[in-house]
């Protein structure tokens, strides 16, 4: 067969696979490192449906309901996506699929951007549904394609794990017969039996689903992304996923068992395999979830030095533990003294955030800030330093709630975006309104979901899919769960933003601020003024330096103060949202035409 | 370790790394060679760093380079050169373009600057090719070409046809900028040679 050899990530391989295995529904909510995957397969909008979801839970139902119809689905998310999802794919699995699903979880060991690096593959066991480990794109698409004809012959939703490092590495896939499999009409039936989980079915549901791991177990021993690869057999060693390739990176001579599907595990592989070696290593990133099991079965494994189980890994990493087992030293790692003390370059919030404006405020209010998952998340970072707390999507509110019944005295806000708060505002918001509470909760707006790249969502009023579409405003929700002060201001205007919080925060009930400014990025709208500082009008008193924006730079030292220097705007960053202009007392900044 | 050419991209967001990455890798993968390329997403557009990786050879496992096993450091900025000078191999070569953004923390007052970076630049890379990039670019009519000028000196370090770069080139960018990076590319080829 002629090759068919493109250059991909992980995430578009996956999109890739889905086409090819005739995936009609595809749901999903962004969240890193698994946005790109639903991006990626809205390119085939022609023949897949794809949609982002208002919150993963939703996701996980909706194309829970295309396999209930007959059609394979896909959905994706980030590992803390999956705790949102979990509720209906706990109990799916013991309903079984009738379309093929696929639900892939891509975790980030290391929290590159995530609050947390738990392993999900413990949610395959504890889920009891198969589990595939991609180590490469080539194996995203393969086992993409491979899930959907084992959900379908076992009758259970199938986990794809991606991490990452798989996720965002591009490796050559050779797609082959790219034509799409077309997997015959499935239909529907209905069939209370097998579809409603009340106790009286559920039990049977219960003994079924450990008939199918049975059948598991063994196509386990003779999947192909399972295999044995030939070493000196001094030691041998298990792993998967990325890890798999800084094994071979670092121990080219070693015996491997590559283990690609890890749920169920395929334990006369694996007891074959330790029989054949001296000395057994599991080598895998995260949590023992291997070896766990392996030890659990009577195999002797060496010791793995806790020190690896946290953050992600890499070829340095493994190359440490070569050196310990094998008792080599290192090459000692090249110092170059001219790298020390270098200024640190931290994500910021962008010159004309409108978050800015409300964040300032906020602190000018003394006020206890909870937060949530977002770009204003960064808000927590010096110069504003404005949040007090974050947990996960949505819970700001909950938060700022306990806080108030706990009796903490002063002011407590809530702080969520626009897309955070369909996500899974409502329900803390509604709570609020119904046990009493007098939370305020401040929702800014800026019309998209930034930080994973500016997708839309239901205030956005525009799809996945291209499509225009009814915009669900944040001041008609909090209306409609019975919030009667709801207030809309403009961030930028900080006089405003201050006496609107004040009045909110102090009021006996519950309020919902609006606060509305399109992301710069997002909105790419053409800068039309920007600002400059007239440096002999600047006393260098650095009242401006506390919005903490970028595009404010410290100039020359101030011929009268040499303790003190002058600020200047650079107008490469500078977008005119004006807001120091407010906070010059000296009428220093003044507006020009864009350069 | 092995015959496996291991390039690092390091910038600040919006330099357009990945794009010089994608042109890289394909044609290493036109060349019949096989690539891995890997990167950190997220925090590019909000002024942070950004580093990609590119590892080209017969069989390439691991997408992330070894430490200390850098061949070529490609950096569209200063102060990130700096940075990564620690992962460059002994025998490895930094191109380095001119052009310094400082960061927030500087320029806002949290951190002092470096008032000795060409000393610290000089040192810290014996073997270097300083590319004043920012300016080729503006002569050619488009800022935004500093990552393919760069790329093109570095097409003059490699062993790769340069029919594979063209074509990756014309493959890799917009369909509009394909004639403007092509030329940035030339001229980049030029100041390699």
């Amino acid at each position: 067969m002629a090759e068919n050899i493109h250059f991909l990530s992980g995430n578009e391989a996956i999109a890739h696979g889905a086409f090819k295995a005739g995936c009609r529904v595809a749901a999903a909510y962004p969240g890193t490192p698994s946005t790109e995957i639903l991006q990626h397969v809205a390119k085939f909008k022609d023949q897949i449906y794809c949609e982002w979801s208002v919150n993963e839970k939703v996701a996980m139902e909706v194309v829970i309901g295309a396999s209930f119809a007959g059609a394979r689905a896909l959905t994706a998310m980030k590992h803390v996506g999956l705790n949102v999802a979990a509720d209906p794919l706990m109990t799916f699995a013991y309903i079984g699929t009738n379309g093929g699903l696929v639900i892939v979880t891509a975790d980030d060991p290391g929290m590159h951007s995530s609050q947390n690096e738990q392993d999900n593959r413990f949610f395959a066991r504890f889920a009891k549904v198969p589990l595939f480990e991609p180590s490469d794109s080539q194996e995203a698409y393969d086992m993409t394609v491979a899930a959907y004809e084992v959900s379908e012959r076992y009758g259970s939703p199938v986990m794809l794990r991606m991490t990452t490092r798989t996720s965002h590495s591009s490796t050559l896939v050779d797609l082959g017969d790219f034509t799409p499999q077309a997997p015959g009409e499935r239909g529907y039936v209905k069939d209370v039996a097998k579809n409603i989980p009340v106790p009286v079915f559920a039990r049977q549901m219960r003994v079924k689903l450990e008939e199918r791991l049975a059948l598991l177990r063994d196509y386990a021993e003779s999947c192909p992304f399972n295999r044995i690869e030939a070493g000196d057999g001094h030691f041998g060693i298990i792993t998967s996923g990325i890890t798999y390739q800084y094994v071979k990176e670092v121990f080219p001579e070693a015996s491997v068992l590559k283990l690609g599907f890890t749920n169920p595990l395929p334990k006369e592989l694996i007891r074959q395999f330790a029989a054949g070696v001296e000395r057994l290593y599991v080598v895998e990133e995260l949590e023992p979830f291997l070896e766990e099991q392996i030890r659990a079965m009577g195999i002797p494994v060496q010791e793995y030095p806790a020190s690896l189980r946290l953050g992600e890994l890499n070829p340095d990493r493994i190359a440490r533990l070569r050196a310990e087992i094998c008792g080599e030293t290192l090459p000692t790692p090249r110092t170059v003294p001219e790298s020390e003390g270098l200024p640190a370059r931290p994500p910021v919030l962008c010159a004309g955030c409108g978050h800015r404006g409300v964040f300032y405020a906020l602190n000018r209010l003394n006020a206890t800030v909870t937060g949530d998952i977002g770009c204003y998340s960064l808000g927590m970072f010096k110069p504003l330093y404005a949040m007090d707390t974050i947990v996960c999507m949505g819970a700001s509110i909950g938060n700022a709630f306990g806080f108030e019944k706990a009796g903490h005295q002063g002011r407590v806000a809530a702080v969520l975006g626009d897309s955070t708060f369909f996500h899974s505002g409502l329900t803390g918001l509604l709570n609020v309104v119904y046990n009493r509470g007098i939370t305020t909760v401040v929702v800014l707006d800026n019309r998209t979901t930034a930080m994973t790249g500016h997708q839309d969502h239901p205030g956005t009023g525009k799809t996945l899919m291209g499509e225009t579409t009814r915009e669900t405003t944040i001041e008609q929700a909090a209306r409609g769960l019975g919030v009667e002060r709801v207030r809309v201001i403009d961030p930028y205007d900080l006089e405003e933003t201050e006496r609107v919080l004040r009045e909110e925060l102090d009021a006996p009930e519950p309020s919902v601020v609006v606060a509305q400014r399109a992301c710069v990025i997002g909105a790419k709208m053409p800068v039309t003024r920007q600002f400059s500082i007239a440096q002999e009008a600047c006393t260098g008193c650095r009242a401006c330096l506390r919005l903490g924006c970028p595009a404010l730079e410290l100039a020359e030292t101030h011929p009268q103060h040499p303790n003190r220097r002058r600020v200047r705007i650079n107008p490469v960053l500078c977008t005119g949202c004006g807001m120091c202009v407010q906070l010059c007392k000296f009428s220093a900044i003044t507006e020009t035409r864009k350069t | 370790m092995s015959n496996i050419i291991n390039i690092a991209l390091v910038g600040v967001g919006g330099q357009g790394t990945l794009l010089a990455s994608q042109v890289i890798a394909r044609a290493a993968m036109l060349s019949g060679l096989d690539v891995k390329q890997s990167e950190v997403h997220g925090m590019a557009q909000r002024g942070g760093s950004v580093v990609s990786q590119v590892r080209i050879g017969k069989k390439v496992y691991s997408p992330l380079i070894p430490n200390g096993q850098t061949d070529f450091l490609l950096s569209f900025e200063q102060l990130e050169s700096l940075r990564y000078a620690d992962t460059l191999a002994e025998t490895g070569t930094a191109l380095i373009n001119r052009q310094l953004i400082m960061p927030v923390t500087v320029s806002s007052g949290q951190q002092p600057g470096l008032d000795d970076l060409d000393a610290r630049l000089d040192r810290a890379f014996p073997r270097k090719i300083l590319i004043d990039a920012l300016k080729l670019a503006e002569e050619l009519g488009n800022i935004r070409t500093v990552n393919m000028i760069m790329t093109g000196t570095l097409s003059t370090l490699l062993t790769l046809d340069e029919s594979s770069w063209r074509t990756a080139i014309q493959d890799c960018a917009p369909a509009r900028h394909v004639e403007v990076n092509q030329r940035a590319f030339t001229r980049g080829r030029e100041v390699g040679v």
